[in-house]
């Protein structure tokens, strides 16, 4: 291997894992002044331009301010547990590709930071770890509101998840392969039987785009599910205890799993970075594709923010009756419906 | 809580640990020792060893310093899991002596101690104590004062029921209702602000009539907001009445009939919203309320989400009583005859209004002075709030902030 083909691997994996943390910065500032629209009202608008440098502001706030750890917690899960939300969320991106595979120069790049056989499985496994963070911060801050937290996160967790595995198990169906790319690749082009239609399996599996799409709000612990966290029920929930930016990490969690949620939705229903009849070359073609995965991702955060500041809190018991008696029966009826349509593929 | 509980096991050196680890250690573990004794007895009982599914009670201290007991309430909750087995309200963190305060000054002066009762609904709780007192005296307050002070009752409540609207959506997670409520009490405060001064305390109403007249524009300004504000109500309502988990949160929570709200005594949209067609304004008609035209919404069901529907059609109602009593408003006398020195002879008397959250009353004992002998208020917080326990029975922690919110209290007002 080359000076330059480190180089490269140092460009497509560790860079993506850096812009992820720095996105939340304009995220923050895109949520609010979102937030102050819906709600009739300016927003942030009085540091810097449009008022972009408030979220610098309130990070720089955060990581001055005094972390105040509680006499009677567990300290070392306590200290653990944030930094265990922000492992999860931002290593989940690993597998997903932001860009197609480029040819610069005789050298073959792939646009994802691992192209992993078993990238959807290793998504579920790392999303399923960021429950610990929660569960953990909630058990050892030794508070009783953060332990209500904790196990309104682990009752949540079993009502969305196999819900949200199963939609997607759609999608595996569909493209026979648990690869990222090649779930991408297989999206690509439009339909032989509507050619004006793109190839996404958002129009085959609409149902487990729904299914999926309600779980990754719970997901992503955000309203009509931010249960764990419930602010006028649990005073914070979780992360109660929590001061400077060990509370910022949690929130810094919260906006890279948003991000990670939406470039899933977009990469697993609305065919990643491809579009049709956009066939990328060189460097051009891959920042083109780029730009395309990013402007689907934006759109999915955009309505992340929008159902956040239109409705209730659902109660937990209610979201647990939701995830084992609608959407799961939802995301088995998709199921039979992909193999279906695969066999009939198959068939002809 | 390990490091306290390694320190009670004494692994760890002593002058590692602080006089305050060692009290913790000795608390947790005079705990730990206190629930073994009870399962060893339940289990005595019982004659079966305990097990994972026994009923573990938690004491859950729910304020005061909560994000959503509308100030400084606290309830003692004795929990299963979420499940309320057991919610006392613990209220008194706001206790400013009021009543007492009453006793030592003259009649004029207690206006602005109504002020900071319910705080949020001043003039109404100013009009209260106005109207008692003109009881006593046997004063007749003129037309117009009559007039304003309804309107300024009405605007006050849009302004108490918007709060209440804004506040109890928060509570259940829909953040948006919030800002919109807020915008249009702004304007009322505005109001408010152009009338009398203030926008909060408003000290409005004079024994026997108003501090002042109207300012130029104000009745016009006043019909344009009234006009434009069902529209505004039905932006709140496409938020919320027809929302699912809205309705989901709501429908059958803190269920209550109407024969036990009046053995509870409550009052005010909670007994209508169970109904029963309690309204003061209707039942006991004060100032020029029985010339008026409006209904008195009353819903079957009693639960969290009548009440809601209750308040948000009080709301129309009022907009109705404005409009009409802008109608009727002529040039005339603000302030009746009243003796410069106020000095009611020896009687006792109770005279009562319909405050956004109930029967507001006061009753004066007075003993020939220019002060009152003993002064007892009728607040409908208070008396609303002694049905909470009832009401959080067997719900869960999530519906306990909606049920504070659903009976609408003020702390100011609970604690006076």
């Amino acid at each position: 291997m080359t000076l330059v083909d480190g180089a490269i691997v140092v460009l497509r994996v560790v860079v993506p894992a850096l812009i992820l943390p720095a996105l939340v910065i304009p995220l923050v500032w895109v949520e609010r002044r979102v937030a102050a629209f819906i709600q009739d009202r300016p927003g942030p608008n009085r540091v810097g331009p449009f008022g972009l440098l408030q979220s610098p502001a309130d990070i720089i706030k955060l990581f001055t301010k005094e972390d105040v750890v509680p006499a009677a917690t567990d300290k070392f899960l306590f200290l653990l547990a944030p930094s265990l939300a922000v492992f999860a969320a931002l290593s989940t991106f690993a597998v997903v590709p932001y860009g197609p595979t480029i040819r610069v120069a005789g050298k073959v790049i792939p646009m994802v930071g691992a192209d992993v056989s078993v990238g959807l499985l290793y998504v579920f496994a790392i999303t399923s770890l960021s429950v610990y963070a929660i569960v953990l911060a909630g058990w050892s801050s030794n508070d009783k509101f953060s332990l209500l937290g904790g196990i309104r996160s682990s009752a949540q967790i079993i009502s969305y998840e196999l819900a949200m595995t199963t939609a997607a198990a759609g999608v595996v169906l569909a493209a026979g392969s648990f690869r990222l790319t090649d779930i991408v690749a297989m999206q690509e082009g439009t339909f032989r039987l509507l050619p004006v239609v793109p190839r996404w399996n958002f129009f085959p599996q609409v149902i487990g785009f729904i299914v999926f799409f309600v779980s990754a709000f719970a997901e992503t612990n955000r309203l009509p599910f931010d249960l764990p966290e419930a602010e006028a029920e649990l005073v914070a929930g979780y992360h109660t205890e929590y001061s400077a930016m060990r509370f910022g990490s949690y929130f810094l969690a919260e906006y890279i799993n948003v991000i990670v949620a939406s470039a899933m939705t977009a990469t697993l229903y609305f065919g990643g970075w491809s579009l049709p009849g956009f066939h990328p070359e060189g460097w051009l073609g891959g920042l083109l594709g780029l730009l395309i995965f990013a402007a689907k991702t934006a759109f999915f955060v955009l309505v992340f923010i929008w159902v956040r500041w239109t409705l209730p809190r659902f109660r937990y018991d209610q979201l647990m009756r939701l995830g084992w008696k609608t959407l799961l029966p939802l995301s088995l009826a998709n199921l039979l419906w992909v193999a279906l349509l695969a066999i009939w593929r198959t068939s002809r | 809580m390990e490091a306290a509980l390694r320190a009670a096991a004494g692994t760890m050196s002593d002058d590692k640990i602080s006089q305050a680890e060692k009290d913790e250690a000795a608390y947790f573990a005079e705990r730990a020792k206190a629930a073994a004794a009870r399962a060893a007895e339940a289990s005595a009982v019982t004659g079966t060893p305990p097990t994972l599914f026994d009923v573990q009670e938690m004491e859950l201290n729910f304020g005061p310093q909560h994000p959503s007991t509308h100030g400084v309430l606290r309830i003692v909750l004795k929990v299963d899991g979420e499940k309320i087995l057991e919610a006392k309200p613990d209220v008194g963190y706001l206790h400013r002596g009021t009543e007492k305060l009453f006793e030592t000054e003259t009649y004029p002066m207690g206006v602005p101690h109504t002020d900071r009762m319910d705080y949020v609904a001043a003039a109404t709780n100013n009009h209260a104590y106005c109207l008692t007192i003109e009881k006593l005296l046997a004063v007749e307050v003129p037309r117009r004062a009559q007039l304003i002070r309804v309107i300024l009752d009405e605007l006050q409540r849009l302004s108490s029921h918007l709060v209440w609207l804004g506040t109890s959506g928060i509570d259940l997670g829909a953040v948006t209702p919030f800002w919109y409520a807020f915008r249009e009490r702004e304007q009322i405060l505005d109001f408010f602000e152009e009338y009398c001064g203030a926008r909060l305390t408003l000290n409005c109403m004079r024994i026997g009539g108003l501090p002042f007249d109207l300012t130029p524009g104000w009745t016009e300004r006043v019909a344009e907001f009234v006009d434009d504000l069902p529209a505004r109500i039905d932006e709140y309502e496409q938020l919320l009445t027809d929302n699912r988990i809205w309705k989901k949160r709501t429908v059958g929570i803190g269920v209550i009939s109407g024969e036990e709200c009046i053995e509870w005594g409550l009052t005010g949209p909670v007994i209508r919203a169970s109904g029963v067609e309690w309204d003061l304004r209707r039942a006991q008609p004060y100032e020029c309320y029985e010339e008026l035209d409006f209904v008195v919404p009353t819903r079957q069901n009693g639960d969290t989400y009548d009440r809601y529907i209750v308040r948000v059609q009080e709301m129309r109602q009022s907009v109705r009583i404005v409009r009409q009593c802008l109608e009727r408003l002529e040039p005339g006398e603000i302030r009746g005859k009243v003796p410069r020195v106020i000095k009611p002879v020896a009687e006792e008397v109770y005279a009562s209004v319909e405050s956004p959250k109930g029967e507001l009353g006061f009753y004066c004992v007075s003993n020939g002075s220019n002060k009152p002998y003993r002064m007892h208020v009728r607040p409908p917080s208070f008396i609303n709030l002694q049905a909470l326990p009832r009401l959080a029975k067997g719900h869960l922690v999530s519906d306990l902030v909606a049920l504070i919110g659903t009976i609408d209290i003020v702390l100011g007002e609970v604690d006076r």
